[in-house]
């Protein structure tokens, strides 16, 4: 695979020289959050089947595309993730605690940090791209220094919505920026069978905007080809689609069955043992004499802790009550909410005739 | 000071001033910068204000919706044209699934002050797609307003408070009414409530519920019927389909004791429906007759050779009333 972008490669070796681009403080940021979004990914999926949460959508495999995009980003940058994007969510600034939350289907569970810009996991599939032409074009307006970055999916590339947003983007040179994951999948069907073309990115010269093909599993390239795309986008150059090529290593979500649709066993070995993200970045930095053993078990140790208490902290977090259906559906409710709350909050024993 | 003023013209009145006075108002729309829209709503606001704020866009409503709803969302004020109502729906993802639903899943945190404006309604003649009414697609989302008016004065007081309202509002304008007559429209700014309907015509023997282009329709039945049996039908003008007002209707009703909804939307699962579910819930033993409807057919509107005849007319709806009272 040498069509694409590549800085640091699966042995760990660096192709290019970086070491004046990212601080050694960085790379160390960098597998620090990827060690604990990965403890993150693996603690909610045993959470889920112990059912203390809903359906979960796991990411593991996908954390040099996401950690190294979201680290790129600047505070005051919108952030528009899917539904399997909670690594870049909480790199960003999202508290664990709060994606918990979200699959745990509490009401709570999608509030932004009030210093970020963090959406809601979008659910329907690439409707959040031309959110991110919006935000980015008001920030234009405003003159404020600020990206958006949209996530999205290989299948994405098939809606509708991405190509408006490609195209809208490009006319009003909107400060966006178009993060692709591509891990082969749309659920089951496999990028060959979701388009003839060879690539994400080469869409966008139709579109004549950039687009970049890159290592999505290479964290360097990835927050290297970011912070390009945030130069460009705010430089008033306009918009970029950046194609991560990456893998998830699991299911779809816990409520899928992967090997039902590929040779599940084979693919994921094949992708930890020969591309995975985390390990290259590891190998490198011990080369670099960065990391070590015992920097290993400190960090794991601490990482366990902070997944714990985030958890601890969600699991006591007040309950959703059924009130909170009826907030927030507009500014000042309407006669119909404000009735049908009295309605349906009634205290027990009280209820009309069954009193 | 008051002039008279179409309905179009009091709406590019209103849009006119609000620009002058919000900065953050953008308008967003096909055709809608140089051309000035295809009925002339956004005429020479372009010159006025620029490419920054008039802004004509790409042909993909999806695009202009989705867009704008980002625009909501980091301080502008969008307010986006659709040409045509029908042209809405590949925006209709956009629209009940994030501009309805942005305060919500944030908590309130984000909200989308959007207004999507656009012409709805037969009896233009034009071609295929270009005469729907499908408010009630809009009613039944939770998070959202649908306004629409029957006349300039409230055409430029309903869209100012659209414009300024914190929550999605759907602004439909009745085509056929755009042009068809002039009447006083104050030079100022002012607001028409949203979800405040108005009684035009006062009556004591049986209420008429109506809207947008609907309402010339029951008022000419409503005189005719006067003139010709002496009856009085009060002419109820709903204005805010969402939310309605429940208010109005329930004391039209009580005081008439017979009731008619006039709608040029389908039947089936159309708001006359809803209206006839409050009067059910708290007007029920008030009723001498029960309530009818006078609607378009459950079909889709037909081409325009035979308009007329999906459209209630004054003679469907006279007959409606006869038969509500004389029951």
């Amino acid at each position: 695979m040498t069509d694409f972008y590549q800085v640091l490669d699966p042995k760990g070796q660096l192709l290019e020289d970086t070491r004046n681009q990212i601080s050694e403080e960085t790379m160390l940021k960098m597998y620090g959050n990827m060690v604990i979004v990965r403890a993150f990914d693996r603690k909610s999926i045993h959470l889920q089947r112990q059912g203390r949460m809903g359906t979960y959508a796991p990411f593991e495999g996908q954390e040099a595309s996401q950690v190294g995009s979201a680290m790129a980003l600047l505070p005051g940058d919108w952030l528009f993730p899917t539904y399997r994007d909670h690594a870049a969510s909480i790199v960003h600034g999202q508290s664990m605690t709060r994606v918990f939350l979200y699959w745990m289907g509490h009401m709570d569970g999608s509030i932004s940090p009030s210093d970020r810009h963090i959406m809601p996991p979008c659910v329907p599939i690439a409707t959040q791209m031309v959110h991110a032409v919006g935000t980015a074009w008001a920030s234009k307006r405003k003159g404020e220094p600020h990206v958006s970055l949209a996530y999205f999916g290989d299948g994405a590339g098939s809606e509708g919505d991405f190509h408006e947003a490609l195209n809208m983007a490009g006319v009003f040179k909107t400060p966006t920026i178009f993060f692709c994951q591509n891990n082969g999948y749309a659920i089951s069907v496999p990028f060959s069978q979701q388009s003839a073309s060879r690539t994400v990115a080469q869409r966008a010269s139709a579109y004549d905007i950039p687009g970049v093909r890159i290592d999505g599993n290479d964290i360097f390239a990835v927050w290297l080809t970011v912070k390009a795309a945030m130069e460009r986008a705010t430089a008033g150059l306009g918009p970029t689609l950046i194609e991560a090529v990456t893998y998830r290593y699991g299911a779809h979500t816990t409520a899928d069955d992967p090997k039902k649709y590929r040779d599940q066993e084979r693919l994921a070995e094949e992708w930890r043992s020969e591309r995975d993200p985390v390990q290259r970045l590891k190998v490198y930095l011990e080369q670099s004499g960065l990391w070590n053993e015992w920097k290993e078990t400190a960090l794991q140790t601490k990482v366990a802790e902070q997944i714990e208490a985030a958890l601890i902290e969600a699991e006591s977090y007040p309950k959703s009550q059924a009130a909170d259906m009826f907030k927030h559906v507009y500014e000042v409710p309407s006669w119909m909410v404000e009735e049908q709350q009295k309605d349906a909050i009634v205290p027990e024993g009280k209820r009309g005739v069954l009193a | 000071m008051s002039r008279k003023l179409s309905m179009i013209q009091a709406i590019s009145e209103a849009l006119d001033q609000k620009l002058a006075d919000d900065n953050r108002v953008m308008l967003l729309g096909e055709d809608i910068g140089v051309n000035g829209g295809v009925f002339r709503a956004t005429e020479g606001l372009f010159e006025k204000y620029g490419r920054e704020r008039i802004v004509d866009t790409p042909l993909a409503e999806a695009g202009i919706i989705g867009s704008a709803i980002g625009l909501g969302m980091n301080g502008m004020i969008p307010v986006v044209e659709i040409q045509f109502l029908a042209f809405i729906y590949p925006g209709f993802e956009q629209i009940v699934s994030h501009a309805a639903r942005m305060r919500y899943r944030t908590r309130g945190q984000y909200h989308v002050p959007m207004v999507i404006r656009t012409p709805f309604g037969a009896g233009i003649r034009g071609p295929e797609l270009h005469s729907e009414s499908v408010e009630s697609f809009f009613a039944h989302v939770p998070g959202l307003k649908v306004v629409v008016p029957s006349t300039p004065f409230d055409a430029k007081g309903l869209l100012i408070s659209a414009i300024e309202d914190p929550d999605p509002v759907i602004f439909l304008e009745p085509t056929k009414l755009y042009r068809a007559f002039k009447e006083e429209v104050p030079e100022e700014l002012y607001r028409v409530p949203i979800g405040k309907a108005r009684v035009i015509r006062e009556g004591s023997h049986l209420s008429i519920f109506a809207w947008g282009a609907m309402i010339r329709v029951a008022e000419e039945a409503a005189q005719q019927l006067e003139r010709e049996r002496g009856w009085l039908c009060e002419v109820v003008d709903l204005r805010s389909i969402s939310p309605l007002d429940r208010d109005a209707i329930l004391a039209s009703v009580k005081k008439t004791g017979r009731a008619l909804v006039v709608h040029e939307a389908h039947k089936t699962a159309g708001m006359g429906a809803e209206i006839i579910s409050i009067i059910n819930d708290e007007a029920l033993l008030y009723l001498k007759a029960p309530v009818k409807r006078v609607t378009g057919y459950d079909v889709p509107v037909p081409q325009f050779a035979i308009e007329d005849d999906y459209l209630p007319t004054v003679a469907r709806v006279k007959q409606g009333i006869v038969e509500t009272i004389q029951y």
